[in-house]
């Protein structure tokens, strides 16, 4: 195994020794044993960037299923990389935190680094695998361990609700991701990645199966990602412990679906569905996600939101950097700006997004509460996390000297110049995505406001918090400190991330752009000149400041929207409301009644075939091959006629017993003039037997039970009469359409010559076709030993004695 | 010729269990059904020797002497039934 599936594998086959890391080094924190691995891991993908940045990759496949075309392969190009990056980087860094975070006592470290190497290891293999089935396993993974890790702390209930709703949500995308993997692999014939990529969508754009792929995809990419309606399942995931939330839920699994959406770019992207999908759907989440984010009085709540509201963002940016598939060459940058401003949000949003996190989890562990109506004044408490707060989320509201300000110019400039692209209908309705992206933007200013301000600034309510606030310890804002220096550090150093990570990103997002040697130039500037973007963004921050001081007036807006219109009482209520109901439809057509059930049967059997026949024409009657009626045939059919009839209508069971025998018996008639004396043998001996068990079980019948006639219901007389109708067409057309003669000559031939008899049945019992005399014998066998332990075995009677 | 007198002696029995049916179905009580039923296996007995002449076989020999023990079986196990409400007896010293 290569070295590269060695580093995708490494954090699961580390996951195996933490429990033992665990047990027998009880006095190191176990986090101390994990966090060399995500360091090393980045260091060594940290040597990919010389050939990503050329625009090469490096692929290295392990053959897993072959026949199938499912091998383990992984390939590094420019995408895979960054998110690669991203993964171990912060991985590392949160594994640091955790380390200061979790307690070595009170918590089992066992498992959380089990489920978080998992999910590291599993968001690895999502990124940089080539083959879709494979990357499929890792994605259902990715899914796993987040819902193990969501409900880390399974006694408390909310736990286990965030944990399930996020599971449900997301094996639903996944599950249709599957779909779309098997539609594409029905349309390419492979399901390597980069294979599909090459052949282009161009062949496929008319094939009927195009969208629906289309479609499932982008339903697991949206589950993931959090998009509008499906976002719900992520604020519920904020009962995470926060180093999971940091990881999980705002800088790796989410983006996974970031990440899928962009590989698929270059396959789906110049279809007009996926561009209105993608960017509308990625538009109306931002503004939908910064827009609740504003009346959450929840810390973790506001950054779930505004993580919602943020990967809407992103999509939107990947959605509209599609559109410039449709303009050859890279030299038209002009339209490319919105995929290098998704790409740089991407990193910049891990940066600030991953330090809001741990910053809250710092408040939280030092205080005790993350409501902010409890919350206030903490500035002169916690001076360095109030520091790293403030940078992050001002970077979050965009503005200047932090990195979200470079992210969100570029995100202006792609919202505004895409109207002018021409396509796709865009001169009317494209006028509203500037308009909605300005709103969303002075949405996501009120909200990183609040977090900040409401938390440090104010009143400081000692009453209401449960501990004693101070400074963290200086272990656990190691992590967040990083990452804020990285904020400002992109911020004046942008072009350091340009040629290493944006660029070769953007050439596997937008490969069909580049011929040849070239790559991408990507330049991130601070300032550029007096344009539009710049003064939407003193618009966001003069609104914003005046909308933040008078938000007591306004709030009052979200109490138009009633509880029972939001999407998650839809949630609740469709699982309440399937679980009601098909329970009630289960007590409905399972009542429990034998009757019931062979109503079923019978209809069913009558429908089906009944239905079968009148499709296909089938009944036939055919003369042709009908043997004479004698007399005595036709007397032995009345007595057994005369018989059924008589059991039906007789009053006692005893009666019923005898006509029932001598049905039997006239059988065994039938039998003699149809020369079969073995038959008739047998059925005489069979049929006197069961008689004698009949009345044995009439004898043994409860002694009050009063006789009387069997109760006529008119369903059970058409049903029956049914089957006897569908049985006797079925006969009639079975017998009128003899395909080819019987093979009986054979029997005739050679039961003396070949078996030494000359009863042709019994040479067939025993000598053609033993094997079934065999098995009828362990049948019998079987129903004796059954009646016998049936009789002698009582064990609820012995219990009671 | 033979066969002309095998078929009317065939329907004179298939008429006399018709009328034996009628009895098992009709018979007031339990006991003249269990004679009636005795008497259709014994005239079952006379169908299949007759249906063997008419067929001309031999192979249906062992059926008369089985109907004929069954016959007896049943109606000996039955009356039993009727006398003292069980067939097999348990063993008395129990």
């Amino acid at each position: 195994m290569s070295l590269l599936l060695l580093a995708i594998l490494s954090p699961l086959l580390l996951a195996v020794f933490v429990p033992i890391f665990y047990k027998y080094f009880r006095p190191i924190h176990t986090g101390w044993f994990v966090l060399p691995l995500p360091v090393i891991l980045f260091s060594y993908f940290l040597t990919y960037i010389p050939i990503t940045s050329g625009n090469q990759f490096a692929a290295q496949t392990l053959s897993w299923i072959p026949s199938l075309g499912i091998d383990f392969a992984a390939r590094v190009d420019g995408l895979g990389l960054l998110f690669a990056l991203l993964i171990t980087g912060i991985g590392a860094l949160v594994v640091l935190y955790s380390i200061y975070y979790l307690g070595k006592n009170k918590e089992q470290l066992n498992t959380f680094y089990v489920y978080l190497l998992m999910f590291m290891g599993a968001m690895l293999g999502v990124v940089l695998s080539d083959n879709l089935i494979v990357l499929y396993m890792f994605w259902e993974l990715t899914s796993f361990s987040s819902f193990l890790l969501i409900g880390y702390w399974y006694n408390r209930e909310k736990s286990r609700y965030g944990a399930q709703k996020s599971m449900l949500i997301t094996v639903f995308g996944g599950l249709c991701m599957l779909g779309g993997i098997i539609l594409l692999y029905l349309m390419t014939g492979t399901f390597s990645i980069s294979e599909i990529m090459n052949m282009g969508a161009d062949s496929f754009f008319h094939n009927s199966l195009f969208i629906p792929a289309l479609i499932f995809i982008l339903l697991g990419a949206f589950t993931k990602s959090a998009q509008f309606p499906f976002h719900i399942w992520l604020p519920d995931a904020m009962e995470a412990p926060t180093p999971v939330s940091a990881y999980l839920h705002s800088a790796t699994m989410v983006k996974a679906g970031i990440y899928l959406v962009a590989r698929f770019t270059p396959f789906f992207g110049e279809s007009s569905v996926w561009f209105w999908l993608v960017s509308g759907i990625g538009l109306f989440t931002l503004f939908w996600g910064s827009f609740n984010a504003v009346k959450q009085i929840d810390l973790k709540g506001i950054l779930a939101y505004s993580t919602v509201s943020q990967l809407g963002m992103i999509m939107s940016l990947l959605g509209v950097g599609a559109a410039a598939l449709h303009f050859e060459g890279i030299h038209d940058s002009y339209f490319t700006v919105a995929t290098t401003a998704a790409i740089f949000h991407l990193i910049n949003h891990a940066t600030f997004k991953g330090s809001l996190f741990m910053v809250v989890g710092i408040v939280d562990h030092e205080t005790g509460t993350r409501d902010i109506r409890n919350l206030g004044g903490l500035m002169t408490f916690m001076p360095i996390t109030f520091t790293v707060s403030i940078i992050g989320a001002f970077s979050m509201a965009g503005l200047p000297p932090f990195n979200g300000f470079l992210s969100k110019e570029m995100f202006f400039t792609g919202m505004v110049r895409i109207q002018e692209a021409g396509l796709f209908n865009l001169e009317t309705l494209g006028i509203l995505f500037p308009i909605i992206a300005w709103i969303a933007s002075i949405f996501t200013f009120i909200y990183s406001m609040i977090l900040v301000f409401k938390t440090f600034t104010g009143k400081y309510q000692p009453e209401k918090l449960e501990k004693k606030p101070h400074e963290a310890p200086m272990g656990m804002l190691i992590s967040p400190i990083i990452l804020v220096s990285l904020v400002i550090i992109i911020f004046f150093f942008p072009n350091l991330l340009a040629d290493t990570l944006i660029a070769p990103a953007m050439a596997s997002i937008l490969p069909s752009l580049l011929t040849g040697t070239e790559t991408f130039h990507v330049h991130i500037a601070a300032w550029h000149g007096f344009t539009i973007e710049l003064y939407m963004t003193i618009g966001v921050i003069l609104l914003g400041t005046i909308m933040f001081l008078t938000r007591e007036k306004w709030m009052g807006i979200y109490r138009i929207f009633p509880e029972k219109l939001t999407i998650n009482h839809v949630y609740n209520g469709l699982l309440n409301h399937s679980q009601s109901l098909s329970r009630s439809f289960t007590d409905f057509y399972m009542n429990g009644s034998i009757r019931t059930y062979l109503l079923y049967i019978f209809t069913f059997f009558i429908v089906l075939l009944l239905s079968t026949m009148g499709l296909k024409n089938a009944f036939t009657l055919d003369t042709s091959n009908l043997g004479t009626i004698g007399i005595w045939e036709i007397i032995l059919a009345l007595l057994i006629v005369i018989s059924c009839i008589a059991v039906l209508f007789s009053k006692s069971r005893m009666t019923s017993i005898i006509l029932l025998g001598a049905v039997g018996y006239t059988v065994s008639l039938f039998y003699v003039l149809f020369r079969a004396p073995d038959l008739a043998l047998t059925q005489l001996v069979i049929e006197t037997v069961s008689v004698a068990l009949f009345l044995l079980c009439f004898y043994h019948l409860p002694k009050k039970r009063n006789e009387e006639r069997m109760r006529f219901k008119l369903t059970n007389a058409i049903i029956s009469i049914g089957v006897g109708l569908v049985v006797t067409l079925i006969a009639i057309s079975a017998h009128s359409n003899k395909v080819f003669d019987s093979i009986a000559q054979y029997y005739v031939e050679n039961t003396y010559t070949e078996a030494a008899g000359k009863n042709m049945v019994n040479v067939i019992l025993v000598d053609f076709r033993g094997f079934d005399t065999m098995f009828e014998i362990t049948v019998l066998a079987i129903a004796a030993i059954g009646i016998f332990s049936m009789i002698k075995l009582r064990l609820s009677g012995r219990k009671e004695s | 010729m033979l066969e002309t007198i095998v078929s009317i002696a065939l329907l004179m029995i298939a008429i006399a269990m018709a009328m034996l049916i009628y009895r098992v179905i009709k018979g007031p009580t339990t006991p003249d059904r269990v004679i009636a039923l005795d008497a259709l296996g014994i005239n079952l007995v006379a169908i299949v020797a007759l249906t063997s002449i008419l067929l001309k076989t031999s192979a249906f020999l062992d059926i008369i002497l089985l109907i004929a023990i069954l016959a007896f079986i049943g109606t000996v196990a039955f009356s039993k039934y009727l006398e003292k409400g069980v067939i097999i007896e348990n063993e008395r010293n129990r």
